[in-house]
């Protein structure tokens, strides 16, 4: 890699070791990939690792190696959701006693350090820190530091702007530098599609199985979508915008997608078309039955497959407003429809800090609250890592949580009608 | 009877060991989570997705995989478990190294002095050919011996 004078001179040693060591691990990084230059970073952060979790110990004595040096973000940054929530999200006493002692006893140590080193606000804690009310939104072009996969992809095809799926840790050192190696996704040709995926079902297909599909097909490359615009419209609104944000949050936890293209509809799919779309591109068709043979080759992990389902989290990726004002309205109206007035099983909504305060001044929320549906701004994954929490019977609509987790996955309108209490085929 | 194969170095070294094989990519933190939250002197892997190497030691072996797959928390991971020295002392993939396991390589040796071993671009035949128990030497410019 060819590096400036400055940057040499750093790697020299001239801002002290820490600094040095940064920059080597993001010199050697960039090397493996045939990266021939660092380009600065030119919007804030986002880090994954936002959790206070026992099991990635350096990553507490890098930060205070860090603070130590004096060294700060050269871009600020938000990070991944906090892992625990005893208000909202009830725990008996020995999660408690396994969250706060064994799991994340560094959590408080850690948020610290965030703080220290350049976390944007106490409330940056979400995986969809692109939401308006959230506010770190990259521009089109914009070169990123990001490592949090569902936000990468988003960033990468949603908005057009270029991030490489990073690792925890190189996305905090890439803010810090303010520079990351250019390879991969900043590049044009790493942007091109290797695979047409033919969309020709016969109804919108479900966000979170089109993606795991896809995902699990192409895993870490480039996707143009055609035929999706037909049920999407051309239009990038609130949401279509949400839509998607679970479709990729899938590509990327099922496969390692860090960027597709939607014909007609995403930026770059609009500026460029088939332009984008290599020579020798693979074809993948998906119709009604391919979407269900992906939807039904999902293993139940569940101990007991017939267990009566014990919890539902719904949000992960975080929801947009839209989705949890359209949740609050479906739980409501379902419960009026089976005459219960609470919701059948522990019901938890995600949703970023931000989003939660703006919901929590409706009316609809105190309406949702009678049902005894809770909004939370947990991160699902962190809380179904606790060994115990693991093994209850955990549904979910989230295509993610279920690929990290035991958790069952079940289609939009199945997991409302469990929360609702009717019956379920 | 012996086969021969070069990759690319991206850790280098030799060594002699045994090799432990997953045909399917190696989800990293669900591999390792289990031990490395333990405080486990040893990995036994905890992903029960990948029958190839569940419940299977994984510390000291080398680890003959196409790729690693799963969380972005994948490179701090590989560091911990190399800073905990419970690591596997090779990985060996048939495919180009992915970013989270590069990642790992790398703040493994930066951050923990970590001599861990990683060769990839070894190619479908070696992965295809290689079977947990073989013996493998490897050598520092990236070659593979696999000796059964």
């Amino acid at each position: 890699m060819k590096l400036t004078k400055e940057e040499q001179e750093i790697l020299n040693g001239s801002q002290g070791e820490t600094k040095a060591k940064i920059l080597r691990t993001l010199v050697e990084f960039g090397d493996v990939f045939g990266a021939d230059k660092l380009v600065p970073v030119t919007h804030d952060g986002h880090l994954v690792t936002s959790f206070g979790i026992s099991l990635i110990k350096p990553l507490f004595r890098i930060m205070d190696e860090i603070i130590d040096a004096g060294i700060k973000a050269e871009k600020p940054f938000t990070v991944d959701p906090r892992p625990i929530d005893y208000d909202n999200v009830k725990c008996t006493i020995l999660d408690k006693l396994i969250f706060s002692k064994i799991m994340y006893g560094q959590q408080k140590r850690y948020e610290e350090q965030l703080r220290k080193i350049g976390l944007k606000t106490k409330d940056s804690f979400t995986c969809t820190c692109y939401m308006d009310e959230v506010g770190n939104i990259p521009k089109y072009g914009d070169v990123l530091t990001w490592a949090e996969s569902s936000a990468v992809v988003y960033a990468n095809s949603v908005i057009g702007a270029r991030c490489n799926r990073n690792s925890g840790m190189i996305d905090l050192f890439g803010a810090i530098m303010g520079k990351v190696p250019y390879f991969g996704l900043l590049t044009d040709e790493g942007r091109q599609a290797n695979w047409i995926i033919e969309v020709k079902t016969t109804k919108k297909p479900e966000a979170q199985i089109l993606g795991s599909a896809i995902g699990l097909k192409v895993m870490e490359d480039v996707p143009y979508v055609k035929g999706l615009d037909k049920f999407l419209g051309t239009e990038l609104n609130d949401d279509v915008k949400s839509y998607l944000k679970d479709f990729g949050a899938a590509t990327a936890s099922n496969g390692a997608v860090g960027l597709y293209h939607i014909e007609n509809l995403t930026p770059e799919a609009v500026n460029y078309g088939e332009q984008l779309i290599n020579k020798n591109a693979k074809v993948y068709v998906i119709d009604d039955e391919e979407l269900e043979r992906v939807y039904k080759s999902y293993p139940v992990l569940w101990k007991n497959k017939e267990a009566k389902p014990e919890r539902a989290f719904i949000g992960c990726p975080h929801l947009s407003y839209n989705q949890l004002v359209n949740w609050a309205n479906n739980i409501i109206a379902g419960l009026q429809e089976t005459g219960r007035k609470k919701v059948a099983l522990t019901t938890i909504l995600t949703t970023s800090p931000q989003v939660r305060q703006k919901f929590e001044q409706t009316d609809l929320y105190k309406q949702l609250v009678k049902t005894g549906a809770k909004v939370s701004s947990i991160c699902p994954l962190m809380y179904t890592n606790n060994p115990i929490a693991g093994k209850k019977p955990i549904l979910t609509s989230s295509n993610k949580l279920r690929t990290y987790s035991k958790a069952r996955y079940l289609k939009d309108e199945d997991i409302l009608n469990v929360i609702v209490g009717k019956e379920v085929k | 009877m012996e086969k021969v194969f070069k990759g690319r170095v991206i850790g280098g070294g030799e060594l002699t060991g045994t090799a432990i094989v997953s045909r399917q990519g190696v989800n990293t933190l669900a591999t390792f989570q289990s031990s490395a939250l333990k405080n486990a002197k040893q990995v036994l892997s905890s992903d029960q997705n990948n029958p190839d190497i569940y419940k299977q030691n994984l510390t000291g072996q080398i680890l003959c995989l196409p790729k690693t797959i799963g969380s972005t928390t994948g490179g701090l991971v590989i560091q911990a478990i190399c800073a905990m020295g419970i690591n596997p002392s090779a990985m060996l993939f048939s495919e180009e190294i992915d970013s989270l396991a590069a990642s790992g390589i790398i703040l493994a040796r930066n951050w923990e002095n970590s001599s861990i071993i990683a060769i990839d671009k070894l190619g479908d035949e070696f992965l295809a050919y290689v079977q947990t128990g073989d013996k493998i030497e490897i050598s520092a410019d990236g070659t593979v011996k696999v000796i059964r």
